[in-house]
């Protein structure tokens, strides 16, 4: 009896699996129960719930210029998240999407603006998105190097490399790249570099599809695949199997870095047609819930980061038609995060609790 | 001369005002990190610190409250109960949930960033269009608590005494978490529960307690430093466009200043030196925008200088950013 009041009253246990069909039952369940506290927030800000997530769903979804303004959302969130994944899958914990993002529109808009005369419209887009990937992965490679070379803290030196190449784009607004003097503002691309529209939103769409291919194939069937989820998985086992451990980040952060890159050019040349100091807009950060809540998995990411974009859309229907603020989509979002993070716990281990243990005995 | 001295003071007094909301946040996120809890959700907490702050003090005097300390009072305990609630989901999903802290911390971020926007703009769509606090309550959040004739001092009267009641708050507070942090049993504990949980709780400390208290309390210090700069710097009215950034400033502090809070000090004057430089010292051949990124180029070289140092007294908490699971071997 002493030894039964010592158990606490709950214990957690690891569960060796779930049936596929609980888990997602268990995740959707999440997304419905952050849903009805998001309606608990709108109903506080004075709006009937249910209309609201109407309208949210029409003005997202409702027309085809909505749904062009959708896709547009969720391109470059699905692109960086693709970005992400080899990173995190390798324990890598590389948060300077954001600013990679910001150094490929760098190039990509150098190209754009000085190059425009001097090459024929396709040649010149290949280029654009050449530089952009270029300048992004040696973004990332700068912290990857010290993290392989010193051990130094890739999370913190991701995030501040991030605030430094968005101060440089505030630079070359004000300064070098200006337009019309005092404006602060880049002046628009030309036509010729501009992203060629497909269904009619910018074709970005198609690349970030390949991509969701191209990384579903190297994640799970190449060896470099395998060398990260091994170095995800345990530093010690990957040296200890004679692989370059530092080689692998280095290379992985610059794979990374060029896809994030390759977003920058594409968010410049096919959404904003110019550079500011907003191209990444949070993307980076958004995309990295977006890419850890599917468990890595790229098909997983073209839903998750659709849901956003609907939720992003949604909320700015939902400010013009109902007067309550945009910002609702942030905290929206940020609810459906925490419950779908919240829900894993309950997917990987299982509660038992004080009396459990006894009734079963009482059963027998 | 006394022309340039007048000047450098006035650059200081400036930098003091600027860096006192960093000064919270960094010492909120220290005392986080200390338990090995990396919350980089700091930016989202500073803005809901912000919003629900400066709605506390406008309701306080909209219901004809008027006591300046009241309402100094209420700003605080406004922001820092918003900060705790925050991180306490942040606590609850790491700590008991398990989740990932860089994913939560981020989540936080969008959240936070997302609820003080929405307070601040629904609060002025409600009040008509425009909140404000009037100047007889503004003046004990900006002006200093010290009598006229001590900031009357020449030379260093304006720089020591004229500054606003959270300088001086932010003072007491570093001292203080020094002196827990590294002269009490408390502070050990704590300490060894971000070095190494495992060690620490095979010592029969309560890990999970430690991380939980030190992750709320220091999200609701860090909140305190959004409100004070929306008393402070943005003049009492809501201003996102200010907020944004100050949160992933102070974690960059934090760094910048290794973990320590006395150092947090002189650590964020200098950060708010760096934040207003551009206006007072024009160089021709340095232009303004890079200014702006030297806090983040200076943080990067203290932390790959430290990681190359490899010094034991100058590191990260061992254990930062890492979940501790009991029954994970």
């Amino acid at each position: 009896m002493s030894h039964e009041k010592k158990t606490p009253l709950i214990r957690l246990a690891k569960r060796d699996g779930m049936e596929g069909w609980k888990v997602w039952c268990i995740r959707a369940g999440s997304i419905l129960f952050a849903l009805l506290l998001g309606a608990l927030v709108m109903a506080l800000a004075g709006a009937n719930p249910v209309t609201a997530y109407g309208t949210m769903i029409s003005g997202a979804l409702g027309k085809k210029s909505a749904i062009r303004q959708t896709v547009k959302i969720a391109v470059p969130l699905l692109g960086c998240a693709l970005a992400i994944a080899p990173c995190f899958k390798m324990r890598f914990w590389n948060i300077g999407a954001e600013g990679q993002i910001t150094a490929g529109a760098i190039a990509a808009t150098y190209f754009a603006l000085f190059w425009v005369d001097r090459l024929p419209s396709p040649v010149l887009l290949v280029v654009m998105g050449l530089a952009g990937a270029l300048a992004g992965g040696v973004w990332a490679l700068i912290p990857a190097f010290f993290k392989a070379k010193w051990n130094t803290n890739e999370t913190l030196f991701t995030l501040m490399m991030n605030y430094i190449v968005i101060g440089v784009v505030r630079w070359l607004q004000g300064g070098p790249w200006e337009g019309r003097k005092g404006s602060q503002i880049i002046p628009q691309f030309d036509s010729a570099a501009c992203l060629p529209r497909v269904l009619g939103v910018h074709c970005g769409w198609i690349i970030v599809l390949v991509l969701v291919v191209f990384m579903h194939v190297y994640m799970n069937h190449t060896k470099h695949g395998y060398e990260i989820a091994v170095i995800g998985d345990s530093i010690n086992t990957a040296r200890y199997a004679g692989m370059n451990v530092g080689r692998v980040m280095m290379r992985t952060m610059f794979l990374s870095g060029a896809i994030s890159g390759l977003v920058g050019f594409i968010v410049a040349s096919g959404a904003n047609n110019t550079l500011y100091d907003g191209v990444a807009g949070g993307v980076g950060f958004t995309s990295i819930t977006v890419a850890w809540l599917s468990q890595l998995n790229a098909f997983a990411m073209v839903g998750i980061s659709g849901l956003l974009a609907v939720l992003s859309k949604g909320a700015e229907t939902l400010q013009t038609r109902m007067a309550v603020p945009t910002s609702i989509s942030d905290i929206i979002t940020g609810i459906l995060l925490f419950c779908m993070l919240g829900c894993e716990f309950f997917i990987n281990y299982k509660l038992i609790f004080r009396g459990a243990g006894k009734k079963e005995a009482r059963h027998e | 001369m006394s022309n340039f001295l007048s000047l450098f003071l006035a650059l200081i007094i400036a930098a003091i005002t600027y860096g006192t909301p960093l000064l919270f946040g960094t010492l909120g996120e220290i005392l986080t990190e200390k338990s090995g809890n990396l919350n980089l959700g700091v930016e989202g907490i500073m803005f809901m610190g912000g919003a629900l702050g400066l709605g506390g003090v406008f309701y306080y005097e909209k219901a004809g409250g008027a006591s300046g300390f009241a309402a100094v009072g209420i700003g605080i305990l406004c922001a820092f109960l918003a900060g705790a609630l925050a991180s306490l989901i942040f606590s609850f999903l790491t700590i008991t949930l398990r989740a990932n802290q860089n994913v939560t911390g981020l989540a936080l971020s969008i959240f936070g960033t997302g609820v003080g926007q929405f307070v601040g703009e629904f609060m002025r769509v409600r009040e008509n269009g425009y909140i404000s606090i009037g100047n007889h309550l503004k003046g004990f959040f900006q002006n200093s608590p010290f009598p006229g004739f001590l900031q009357k001092i020449p030379v260093v009267g304006g720089v020591l005494f004229g500054n606003s009641v959270f300088f001086y708050l932010g003072l007491i507070l570093a001292v203080g978490m020094f002196v827990f942090l590294n002269r009490t049993r408390a502070g050990l504990y704590l300490r060894s529960v971000g070095e190494s949980p495992a060690t620490a709780d095979a010592a029969g400390i309560p890990v999970e307690r430690y991380k939980y208290l030190a992750t709320v309390i220091g999200g609701g210090v860090s909140a305190v430093g959004g409100m004070v700069y929306i008393m402070t710097i943005a003049g009492c009215v809501w201003n996102h466009e200010g907020l944004s950034g100050v949160g992933w400033l102070a974690v960059a502090l934090v760094i910048f200043c290794m973990w320590r809070p006395l150092a947090a000090i002189w650590g964020s004057v200098l950060f708010g030196a760096l934040m207003i430089l551009y206006l007072r010292l024009v160089l021709p051949f340095v232009p303004t925008q890079l200014y702006k990124i030297l806090p983040y180029v200076v943080t990067v070289i203290v932390l790959i200088v430290s990681s190359m140092r490899n010094n034991k007294e100058k590191q990260p908490p061992a254990s930062l950013g890492l979940a501790y699971f009991r029954e994970d071997r």
